[in-house]
């Protein structure tokens, strides 16, 4: 399978390590050389230097024939931003974006994103390594709750309860 | 009218500083601490220190009741952002974002951000105008780009030169309207007869449009940027 990975944070490469090494052909994308120094030396993907929001940087780096799309950076919005642009640009189908702000990572998800938030996940972990109930939204990956065809629907829906708002 | 600016950059200040000017009410939003004290100290507390990425603190702002919400930060990502948890968090009715890589145009539209405002695309734009381009030049989309105002110059070697309107064998739903000659505008008329150094306006469809360009220009290579 071939993954394209953008930010060469820790998890990042980490994941760019292990898909890597199952033998899938793993192109990483950071804007900092010094982020690749998190790889081994003997990393058998690609470590590019680019800014992987920029539709042509993607288009350029096969974006496009990808089956996984990571956007791992430490930039929020550059993730929800760049897993966008994967889906709906270059259709991706299997596209996760992180998203440590628990509000957006929830925001997201109903606008058709599949997302991981390291907040939640981490409160939840800690809370149960004390005897707290689990938080059934916290593991793993949140799957998209819709498809984001049904993002022009909520759109119209909103506009909708706009005007009412404006007709009170 | 209520507004949320998001970014309190140039853009965002002087945005806000006519805003206010017109009597409208607002608050800007803006996440550096200097910054934001800065703007207070030139048009009052309408600043919330904040970054308005963050779904709470658009909430503290009162973008559910706000007409408008305009993301004017230097970085798109994050007028994206904003927009988005405006539209779908807040119901907010018009969304405004600034677009600095305007490859992303499309990809806001598609994502539901109401209006896109770019000022690369408009500087890129204002730069190809003085650019002696044998080809139409697009200034405006009409019926969500099904038409298009476009400016035809006709030059010496134009077929057009010595013709009137009715002797040109105009593309289907296609118009010539209006005549820029010197100084002057004036309608374009059925006796009308172009000349060289004329600009022409008219409205074309997308496949008339290559028509139109032969009949006024003609089908010399065209000359510029990439000539």
């Amino acid at each position: 399978m071939r993954a394209v990975i953008v930010g060469c944070g820790r998890v990042g490469a980490g994941l760019a390590e292990r898909l890597a090494r199952e033998g899938h052909d793993v192109t990483v994308i950071d804007t900092n050389t010094e982020a690749f120094t998190r790889l081994e030396p003997d990393f058998p993907g690609q470590a590019i230097r680019a800014d992987g929001t920029d539709e042509d940087v993607l288009r350029r780096l096969g974006t496009d024939k990808a089956d996984w799309f990571f956007a791992l950076t430490e930039g929020d919005n550059r993730n929800a931003f760049a897993a966008q642009m994967a889906n709906e640009s270059f259709g991706v189908k299997n596209v996760v974006a992180k998203i440590n702000d628990p509000v957006r990572a929830e925001a997201y998800t109903m606008l058709g994103l599949a997302t991981i938030c390291r907040t939640r996940l981490l409160v939840d972990a800690l809370a149960r390594n004390v005897g707290l109930d689990p938080d059934p939204g916290a593991s793993g990956v949140r799957q998209a709750e819709r498809h984001h065809d049904h993002v022009a629907e909520v759109a119209a829906t909103a506009a909708d309860a706009a005007t009412d708002k404006a007709d009170r | 009218m209520y507004i949320v600016v998001v970014g309190g950059g140039k853009v965002g200040y002087y945005l806000a500083k006519e805003l206010l000017e017109a009597g409208h009410e607002l608050v800007i939003l803006e996440k550096n601490a200097g910054r934001a004290r800065q703007i207070s100290d030139e048009l009052g507390s309408i600043v919330l220190n904040r970054d308005g990425c963050e779904g709470k603190h658009l909430a503290e702002a009162g973008a559910n009741r706000a007409a408008i919400v305009a993301a004017v930060t230097g970085d798109d990502e994050d007028n994206l952002v904003v927009c988005q948890m405006a539209k779908h968090h807040f119901d907010v009715p018009r969304t405004i974002a600034r677009v600095n890589n305007p490859r992303n145009e499309d990809l806001f539209k598609h994502l539901g951000v109401d209006e896109i405002i770019s000022p690369t695309r408009m500087v890129l734009a204002s730069i190809e105008q003085d650019i002696p381009v044998h080809e139409l030049l697009h200034l405006a989309q009409l019926k969500g780009g099904e038409m298009e105002l476009v400016e035809a110059q006709i030059t010496d070697n134009s077929p057009a030169v010595g013709r009137k309107p009715t002797d040109i064998n105009l593309p289907e739903g296609s118009s010539l309207f209006l005549l820029l000659r010197g100084n002057s505008v004036a309608q374009v008329r059925s006796d009308t007869v172009f000349q060289a150094g004329d600009k022409v306006l008219a409205v074309a469809s997308g496949e008339g449009e290559s028509i139109l360009r032969r009949e006024l220009i003609g089908d010399g290579e065209p000359v510029g940027a990439a000539g």
